[in-house]
């Protein structure tokens, strides 16, 4: 089975974002970067897969040359080799443009299966595995929580307001990962060690041979606006208290 | 030498990273209080190879150099010192001599179960009347017929509340010598084989740190661990690498003491603003980071000698010394920025302040080391 993972390096959850002074987007210098989230979900599942049902998996991914740490740790978690799309002319890709990118390099593989997260922290657009899946003209399974592979098809969980879809399709398909499909797993240090060793194969936009241009541009970035501060009811008597509280709700915060 | 970590540095950090954060952070100011050793925990960490981490990969283990060594043992005690200590302990001072000094046989059997986490291993030298001064052990090993028969007490012994194999230093004779030391595997389940109650320490509480008894212990003469009388210099090889153990765990400790407190700086709020931006404060921030990357290059440094094959022995010690000392110091500042607050069981910089108090002592006190690092430097024709 040729299952495909596809991920992308975004900034730390608990990394402090500074936005640039120009606001072009935000200052890299000291942010830690780690793999998306729900793309660990992704690298999970293929390798449970892998592990019930044989084949390999491989890890793709469009970003800078500091992207290579994110797909050596899906190597390290047990993925067995890697793609990655590095071109300076991706540095303002939106996503059709890494749709685009990840749908070239993936149709110069053999793939019955490709996962992605249902979005990226970082610009949260949620937009790149819809796309890959049209780019490469397959079906679709959105949000997933499970996972059943049965042979030539797979069953999927989707949950949606107040009920669960649940859906099949015939591979090869698109299923992007919501949080509860899995744990992921830590990789181990035998894991690591054999990572480094892996075959990481390098593309630039010529290589596979895609447009660079982007549909969507970012005007500017700009940091959310400081949040005002708490306001503490002060006094003994708890009913004064919260009939100031009411009148604080209804009238300054509108909430009732 | 390598300033720059490489990306399989970056890796190990990173997953022991996550690691601790995910599954120690969580539960590791209640194992402290309720002096809980988290089996289930250990579990998990055998799966990732936490206890084979420089054990060849013939036996199962990972194979890691001294610096990916450390790193493990750094982010474990970076959230939990307690348990960094089992895996320092077993890795450092247990696995090691096997490494350095067993039979072909003895490590076909031991060191799979040893790499696998399947046996917790400790490593016993220290007695009531027998601490910095290695040479007055007093535990006996008498041989009759094809077995010793170990009888004595030996104190504080990390992992001694769990661990399935020993490695004791006890007295021997023999025709050319009297009494000299060496050095015996032995198993929990030889008959003999007696655990005290566990220590009630300060700090280190998760680990259970215990007194071992032996009485008419009996043990196979084929778990003399090197030759009859090599007690003193697997003790001191075995403490060198140890202390690089030691100086990581510090170092770890350190390293979360000052995270907590600068996270706490910048969010405690007095004279209306946070206390991040007083001046004082900033430069206990400045001295802590300056100080501990300090300590992590020195450590470092003694890692790679070890590795490329030198002499390590005066820079593990410089390590060991400074790293600990570093430990005590920004776990202390750590303490003080918190205010009344880090004095309270409610944060974890106490925690952090208890726990790098014994890196100072444990593996040698910082006088030992002091004196090791002197002699070194005195007996050098050239500085």
């Amino acid at each position: 089975m040729n299952i495909i993972a596809c991920v992308k390096q975004v900034p730390d959850t608990e990394a402090q974002i500074k936005v640039k002074a120009d606001g072009s987007g935000i200052e890299e210098g000291q942010i830690k970067w780690v793999m998306n989230p729900y793309d660990e979900f992704g690298v999970e599942e293929a390798l449970k897969l892998k592990e019930k049902n044989g084949g390999d998996v491989t890890i793709v991914c469009v970003g800078p040359a500091r992207a290579m740490e994110t797909i050596r740790t899906a190597l390290a978690m047990g993925a067995d080799k890697g793609v990655h799309i590095c071109d300076p002319a991706f540095d303002n890709a939106d996503a059709f443009v890494v749709a685009n990118a990840l749908a070239a390099a993936i149709k110069a593989l053999p793939h019955d299966i490709i996962f992605c997260g249902q979005r990226a922290i970082d610009d949260d657009s949620g937009q790149v595995g819809a796309m890959l899946a049209e780019a490469l003209n397959l079906p679709q399974l959105t949000l997933v929580t499970k996972l059943e592979f049965a042979g030539s098809s797979v069953k999927v969980i989707r949950p949606i307001e107040g009920a669960q879809l649940s859906i099949e399709t015939a591979l090869p398909a698109v299923v992007t990962c919501q949080k509860g499909l899995n744990e992921p797993r830590y990789a181990s240090l035998p894991g690591i060690m054999k990572a480094k060793k892996k075959p990481v194969d390098v593309k630039n936009a010529a290589a596979i041979g895609v447009a660079t241009d982007a549909k969507a541009r970012v005007a500017k970035t700009v940091p959310p606006p400081a949040r005002p501060p708490g306001k503490i009811i002060c006094g003994d008597e708890p009913a004064q208290k919260a009939a100031e509280l009411g009148k604080l709700l209804r009238e300054e915060a509108k909430a009732i | 030498m390598q300033y720059n970590p490489c990306v399989k540095h970056k890796l190990i950090r990173a997953s022991t990273r996550s690691f601790a954060e995910a599954e120690l952070a969580p539960i590791a100011a209640e194992i402290d209080q309720q002096r809980i050793f988290p089996r289930e925990i250990i579990e998990k960490m055998r799966e990732l190879n936490y206890f084979g981490l420089q054990t060849p990969k013939a036996y199962g283990g990972a194979e890691l150099d001294s610096v990916s060594s450390a790193i493990v043992v750094e982010e474990l005690s970076r959230v939990c010192a307690a348990v960094g200590l089992c895996v320092t302990v077993h890795n450092g001072v247990a696995v090691y001599p096997f490494l350095r000094f067993a039979s072909a046989r003895q490590k076909d059997i031991y060191l799979p179960e040893l790499a696998s986490g399947n046996a917790i291993g400790a490593f016993s030298l220290t007695e009531a009347n027998a601490g910095s001064d290695a040479g007055s052990v007093e535990t006996t090993a008498r041989k009759q017929g094809s077995n010793y028969i170990l009888n004595g007490t030996k104190i504080f012994v990390t992992n001694g509340g769990v661990c399935d194999v020993a490695l004791i230093f006890a007295l021997t004779s023999s025709p050319e010598h009297k009494l000299q030391s060496s050095v015996f595997i032995v198993e929990s389940k030889y008959p003999g084989f007696l655990r005290g109650e566990r220590e009630d320490l300060c700090g280190m509480r998760a680990n259970p740190v215990s007194s071992l008894f032996f009485e008419d212990c009996s043990v196979p003469e084929e778990n003399l661990l090197g030759k009859l009388g090599d007690g003193m210099k697997i003790g001191l090889a075995t403490l060198d690498n140890g202390r690089l153990g030691v100086a990581a765990q510090a170092l770890g400790i350190a390293q979360g003491a000052m995270e907590t407190a600068v996270k706490y700086a910048r969010e405690r709020q007095q004279f209306k603003k946070p206390i991040a931006s007083l001046q004082t404060i900033q430069n206990y921030i400045a001295d802590m980071a300056t100080e501990i990357m300090a300590a992590r290059l020195l450590l470092y440094r003694a890692c790679d000698l070890k590795d490329a094959g030198m002499p390590f022995g005066c820079e593990a010690s410089m390590a060991k010394l400074y790293c600990s000392s570093v430990a005590s110091r920004v776990s202390s500042l750590a303490v003080q920025i918190h205010g009344g607050y880090g004095y309270s069981k409610e944060y974890d910089v106490e925690r952090y302040f208890r726990d790098a108090r014994v890196t100072e002592i444990y593996e040698g006190t910082s006088e030992i080391q002091r004196m090791v690092i002197a002699r070194a430097i005195l007996s050098q024709s050239i500085l």
